[in-house]
């Protein structure tokens, strides 16, 4: 505790005075009717295949055309009847880093940078959009946003102990600045945008 | 006070270590043309985002109000990250931080573990502390672990290997994972580096990450990678200890919905990096916890001239834009940051063996364009050099030329003179403007063709005659 202390005493010594208040000035976002084409341009930008499809279901039928075998494929999501159930045995380290395919709900996507808002409460452990080789997230159309500051205004960071921003495969560009796809967390991933009504 | 006498004080020599860079011509000019693509990049994820500027005052706002509000802010933040379950450390310095990781790594009866990109753990020199206690590290971003294997410090806050070659990866990975000899595709390297880590992840039960930026108002941190690693490694770890240094505060979360618009565009251009990681309270089974770590910051703050250093939110722009940088490779500065913000947050710890860092700028403010919470840096950089001027820790050549410098730049009248000599000796005696052995920039730059009347001169000669 002591450093504690000192650290805050120091502080309170030598910060600078505050400075006038700043209000927060209105950003430009995009129009809500442009969101849609702009999502997918960003997440086609991020490496990731973008696919507008009507439904869950139809979720479940693309996968099934590509992905023969349900066992390659761990499905969290209700509704898009494909692939295990997740389980007890799925969800020891070993077998989880076995998982070929994660089909993973999203809360919200934002428009300008094709992130994905996940939380813990869509996942049965936090380590699954990471582990998996080829993760699928499913987000609704009216769920997008356009910008992060509209994104940050429709979601509560604490209400889970974990939530994270995905946006694309994983990447590196560490040897030489030659972008690699496939760093540490999954090689590939799809965004289904299950269509609605605006 | 004599303040203009240069007494002799030995500082290390930035530009003797560039010189040494430069004297392989091929990859000097290779580093340049990588970071400069970078910086395209920027500029045009920059100029892409509507309200950009806007963007870089309101993050300079925020910050602004974070350094004045610092202790409370911190508070704040300890008590909310408490009551997540996260525990809470305080360390004065490097040696404190170290020994509290060291702590919590005994109690747990851990000999290994993984880590992310933290330059905080860098700073501290945390790795060499704990092997000397016989802990065995794993950075896991692929570019911190190539120069973890090379045995070498990162030469950039950002892209920790940008100095190296593919093929001086392709031999570290050849000795050290066994990848084919002579083998140099990075896709195939990332490959190798991606299954040799996955083991490491699979088996440490402790994962140490940096902190991008910590919420004061809910008591969480954020935590961007590109590659995953460093949720990997929580995620799949019994114990979770962050590293932050104490300007990493912000206060509301929706403050994020300015920074994270703004960091990766002016890191590496993209719009965001892959993952942007919010971890409020440990997983269930899990242990969280938080070291913060003063290391001189507190002091910095109280420094009227240089404090807002301490608004930097580690993007690295003003590196890869920086014209010396880009010309003399990162360990040229002999700093854990290097770059222009390197040279002005390394003389606030050692003031004369960093003496030689400031100079190695040519103020030419592309730095200061930058940078996206809109810190002066090159103003920071000339000001510095004015301390050290007075505290008499200036190299030698850099001494002599400043002597007559100072005089000049108090005066406008003479400042005006000197600049009109100054382009008749540029234009007429350039041999003596440029001499190499005491201007040592010169060796490595050609002087610009100067201008024959300054915009003032002119100015005032075409009014006279209207
Ligand atoms: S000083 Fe500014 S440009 Fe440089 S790393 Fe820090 S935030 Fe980025």
């Amino acid at each position: 505790m002591s450093s504690r202390q000192a650290i805050l005493d120091r502080i309170k010594e030598n910060k600078p005075a505050a400075p006038a208040p700043w209000v927060k000035p209105p950003f430009q976002v995009p129009l809500p009717q442009d969101r849609l084409a702009l999502f997918q341009h960003s997440i086609g930008a991020a490496g990731s295949v973008g696919v507008l499809v009507p439904d869950l279901v139809s979720v479940g039928i693309y996968l099934q055309e590509r992905f023969m075998s349900p066992d390659r494929v761990v499905n969290t999501v209700a509704g898009v009847g494909f692939g295990r159930d997740v389980s007890t045995a799925i969800l020891e380290k070993e077998a989880l880093a076995q998982v070929e395919v994660a089909v993973v709900a999203g809360v919200l996507g934002v428009a300008e940078n094709g992130a994905v808002w996940v939380t813990e409460e869509q996942v049965p452990v936090r380590v699954l959009p990471f582990l998996c080789e080829h993760l699928v997230l499913v987000v609704r159309q009216q769920d997008l946003v356009g910008t992060m500051q509209e994104a940050y205004a429709n979601i509560k960071v604490d209400a889970t102990g974990y939530g994270t921003f995905i946006a694309g495969p994983s990447r590196t560009a560490d040897i030489e600045q030659s972008l690699v796809i496939g760093a540490h967390g999954p090689k590939r991933m799809h965004v289904f945008i299950i269509q609605s009504e605006l | 006070m004599d303040k203009l006498t240069p007494k002799t004080i030995p500082v290390p020599d930035h530009p003797a270590a560039a010189a040494a860079f430069q004297a392989d011509a091929e990859r000097a000019n290779w580093h340049d043309q990588a970071l400069w693509f970078i910086r395209e990049k920027r500029d045009v994820a920059s100029k892409q985002t509507p309200d950009w500027e806007l963007l870089r005052e309101t993050a300079s706002q925020i910050k602004e109000h974070v350094l004045a509000h610092l202790d409370e802010l911190l508070i704040q933040f300890e008590e909310k990250a408490r009551e997540n379950g996260i525990q809470v450390h305080w360390a004065a310095d490097g040696e404190e931080h170290n020994q509290i990781v060291l702590g919590i790594l005994r109690q747990h009866g851990i000999r290994k573990l993984v880590k992310s990109k933290s330059m905080l753990t860098e700073e501290c020199h945390l790795n060499d502390f704990l092997a000397a206690q016989g802990v065995e590290v794993v950075d896991t971003d692929l570019g911190e672990r190539i120069v973890q294997l090379a045995q070498e410090p990162p030469s950039h806050i950002v892209l920790p290997s940008i100095h190296k070659r593919k093929e001086e990866v392709g031999e570290l990975f050849h000795q050290h994972l066994g990848t084919e000899k002579g083998a140099s595709d990075p896709a195939y390297l990332t490959e190798a580096a991606r299954q040799h880590l996955r083991e490491k992840f699979l088996s440490s039960d402790l994962a140490i990450t940096g902190v991008n930026f910590a919420i004061a108002e809910t008591g969480g941190l954020v935590v961007c990678t590109n590659e995953g690693n460093a949720d990997l490694g929580v995620h799949l770890a019994k114990v979770h200890i962050a590293c932050m240094g104490l300007e990493k505060i912000i206060p509301k979360a929706e403050d994020l919905g300015v920074f994270l618009r703004l960091l990766a565009r002016s890191a590496t251009g993209q719009p965001i990096t892959t993952y942007s990681s919010h971890f409020h309270k440990p997983a269930p089974g899990q242990e969280m916890h938080l070291v913060l770590v003063d290391n001189g910051r507190s002091t910095h703050l109280g420094k009227k001239d240089f404090y807002k250093a301490l608004k930097c939110i580690r993007c690295g722009a003003c590196i890869n834009t920086c014209p010396v940088y880009r010309r003399s490779g990162g360990h040229s500065y002999h700093h854990t940051i290097s770059g222009p913000i390197g040279a002005i947050l390394a003389p606030n710890l050692d003031r004369q063996k960093n003496a030689d860092l400031p100079f190695a700028s040519t103020l030419c403010g592309s730095c200061t364009h930058v940078c996206p919470v809109k810190i002066d840096i090159h103003n920071q950089l000339y000001l510095w050099r004015q301390v050290l001027a007075q505290d008499g820790q200036v190299p030698k050549a850099k001494a002599v030329s400043m002597q007559a410098m100072a005089t000049v730049l108090a005066n406008p009248k003479v400042y005006r003179l000197a600049g009109r000599s100054g382009r008749f000796m540029l234009r007429w005696l350039p041999g003596v403007a440029q001499n190499k052995r005491l201007n040592a920039w010169a060796r490595q730059r050609d002087m610009p063709s100067p201008p024959k009347e300054s915009f003032r001169d002119w100015y005032l000669k075409n009014r006279k005659t209207k």
